[in-house]
């Protein structure tokens, strides 16, 4: 009597285990399905809130300039062409630093100097992006306006070609502040993944550099960049899908301006800026539904650009692991 | 001979220009903590933590906002790490394995990098136009989204730095997987999945794209969820930009605490780590 109701108690319990495992397992997929479901959530929201827009503005919406909410006239040509610019401008002073900085840190720094050098570099990262934008606007546009803006004006801008990017008033905000406010942004992210991918090239390679009478500038180029290529192409990307999407700091210093300047050194804006600006006050369905217009440009040049990064890096993993 | 020279000195100016390179990265995060530092302790007092958010032209707190961060974060992160937690657990263990895991890391592994103001668009869109208002609750899930991609790369990658001998361990007494998960994986990874939270909470108590339009901001204390809250982040945004000299000063100090609290985060975060390779929280 007293086994058989032992029995009976054991294959309970083991009843409900089974069960509890069965909801345990449903549960953590769901989870993981809610991760999908959010990417298509935001890709039916965005494709809805904008259709009223697209619908009506088509192919006019990227080809025009005028961004008029009187006459409700929107072209989001201006808003392209800074994304492009700013990002452009971070990454041509951002990926030299960084990648200084991972040599340094993969190659050339003392073991002592190593982790506290990297931690403040990832610490610059975890700086959210609003601290750069009020530092933009009161540090960093002041010194541009009194002191660097003049002497480019003066001295590049009359240069032929070249010189027409930097002509005009210096009015400290623009789209060059914006682009250097991008720079010091993007720039933890580029190093860190550099370092990352460089510390993935196997010693033997180096020491066979090194064997042959190489010189330790002569082992980065030559041996440590080919082997880390596509980890490096994907952390520029990254780094630059970032700087496409960065919101705050360049909405404080880009100026918010609807047009398409040649000068660098004048005001303009951003998909992201135009966008955090604007929105809360606009009125008007074509308003809003142009806005969230620009939302879904923002999206997909985004979403490629970390597309191929994300690829890339992944392709580099598996490189790394077959190789160990 | 002289090719060897040429050699030599190419490699040294490459790499003083790299160390040039680190001093310039270096410079930059030590001229924006200076700063903030120097126009953020000038308004730190005792109203700055126990008065509201003031008119234009006088002087107060930034309390409410304090409170209204506080509230949205703390609601995000509980709304954003048991999905986090959960996906990361089924990518770790039950899907290991599945092809949709790889396209569901990869998702994710977008999410991580979207734009933070494309995902404030999407919950306005279905939270802020459905309810026909701006309201806390809205900005708390706009911040639980942006936090899981998050918590999933984290709690997986440290659920896979568990020995597999551990797990088999437990398997061979005859256990199902999830006793093998909730008794002897996540205690094992306790640590490093705590590390990710935090690190989520760093970043999104930092986030101000998606809380412009969808918790907005409110000028005076406020604690019902379902209207506009007042968040630090915001109040910086529309502080700074003001022509107000006291509501600059107040930006700059709320700017200070928030960087404060979030470096304070990212060092204890980065103590927990069990091991040198730590998880990267990265935007």
């Amino acid at each position: 009597m007293q086994e058989a109701l032992e029995l009976k108690a054991l294959t309970r319990r083991i009843a409900r285990e089974r069960i509890a495992e069965r909801i345990f397992h449903c549960a953590t997929f769901i989870a993981a399905l809610l991760v999908l479901t959010i990417l298509g959530g935001v890709v039916a929201a965005l494709l809805h809130g904008s259709w009223p827009a697209l619908s009506h503005f088509r192919l006019d919406f990227i080809l025009h300039e005028v961004w008029n909410p009187v006459t409700e006239q929107f072209g989001a040509l201006a808003p392209i062409y800074g994304t492009l610019v700013t990002s452009f401008i971070a990454l041509l002073l951002a990926v030299p630093i960084g990648f200084g900085i991972a040599v340094f840190l993969t190659e050339l720094a003392p073991v002592w100097l190593k982790r506290p050098v990297g931690v403040a570099i990832e610490l610059l990262a975890a700086v959210p992006s609003i601290i750069f934008g009020i530092w933009g606007l009161f540090v960093l546009a002041p010194i541009l306006q009194q002191h660097v803006q003049p002497w480019l004006i003066d001295h590049v801008g009359p240069l032929p070609i070249i010189g027409h990017l930097f002509q005009g008033p210096p009015f400290g905000i623009g789209v060059l502040t914006a682009g250097l406010i991008l720079a010091i942004m993007v720039l933890p992210f580029i190093a860190a993944v550099m370092r990352d991918v460089f510390e993935t090239v196997p010693d033997v390679l180096k020491e066979s550099g090194y064997g042959l009478g190489a010189t330790t500038w002569e082992v980065i180029w030559k041996v440590v960049v080919p082997y880390s290529r596509t980890g490096v192409i994907g952390g520029i990307m990254l780094g630059l899908g970032r700087a496409l999407g960065e919101t705050m700091a360049v909405t404080f210093v880009i100026g918010n301006a609807h047009r398409v300047s040649a000068s660098l050194l004048a005001p303009g804006t951003t998909i992201s800026a135009a966008i955090a600006n604007e929105f809360t006050e606009a009125v008007g369905d074509l308003y809003t539904s142009s806005l969230i217009a620009l939302g879904v440009l923002l999206f997909v040049i985004t979403f490629a650009v970390i597309a191929c990064a994300r690829f890339m890096l992944m392709r580099l993993n598996r490189k790394a692991f077959s190789s160990v | 001979m002289k090719r060897l020279q040429r050699r030599k000195l190419t490699s040294s100016v490459a790499l003083a220009l790299s160390g040039a390179a680190t001093l310039v990265g270096l410079i930059c995060l030590g001229a924006v903590l200076w700063t903030l530092l120097k126009n953020g302790l000038q308004g730190v007092s005792v109203a700055l933590f126990t008065e509201m958010t003031p008119p234009p032209g006088s002087s107060g707190g930034v309390l409410n906002a304090l409170y209204g961060s506080a509230v949205m974060t703390l609601l995000g992160i509980l709304m954003g790490a048991p999905v986090g937690v959960l996906a990361g657990t089924y990518l770790a263990e039950y899907g290991r394995n599945e092809k949709l895991s790889v396209v569901i890391r990869f998702v994710n592994d977008v999410l991580l990098s979207a734009p933070s103001i494309i995902i404030g668009l999407f919950i306005y869109q279905v939270m802020v136009v459905r309810m026909g208002h701006f309201s806390a609750i809205a900005g708390a899930v706009a911040l639980g989204v942006i936090a899981i991609p998050v918590t999933v790369r984290t709690t997986e990658d440290m659920l896979r730095l568990v020995p597999q001998g551990m797990k088999d361990a437990s398997t061979a007494l005859g256990v199902h997987s999830w006793r093998t998960i909730t008794s002897v994986i996540y205690p094992a990874a306790r640590s490093g999945i705590l590390t990710g939270l935090l690190l989520a909470v760093a970043r999104i108590s930092g986030e101000t794209a998606p809380l412009l339009f969808t918790a907005l901001n409110n000028q005076f204390w406020s604690t019902d969820l379902n209207a506009p809250m007042a968040n630090l982040p915001v109040v910086i945004f529309q502080f700074a930009l003001s022509p107000y000299k006291e509501w600059q000063q107040l930006a700059w100090s709320g700017a200070l605490i928030i960087t404060f609290a979030i470096l304070v985060l990212s060092i204890v975060a980065r103590i927990l780590v069990p091991s040198t390779q730590g998880p990267r929280g990265g935007r």
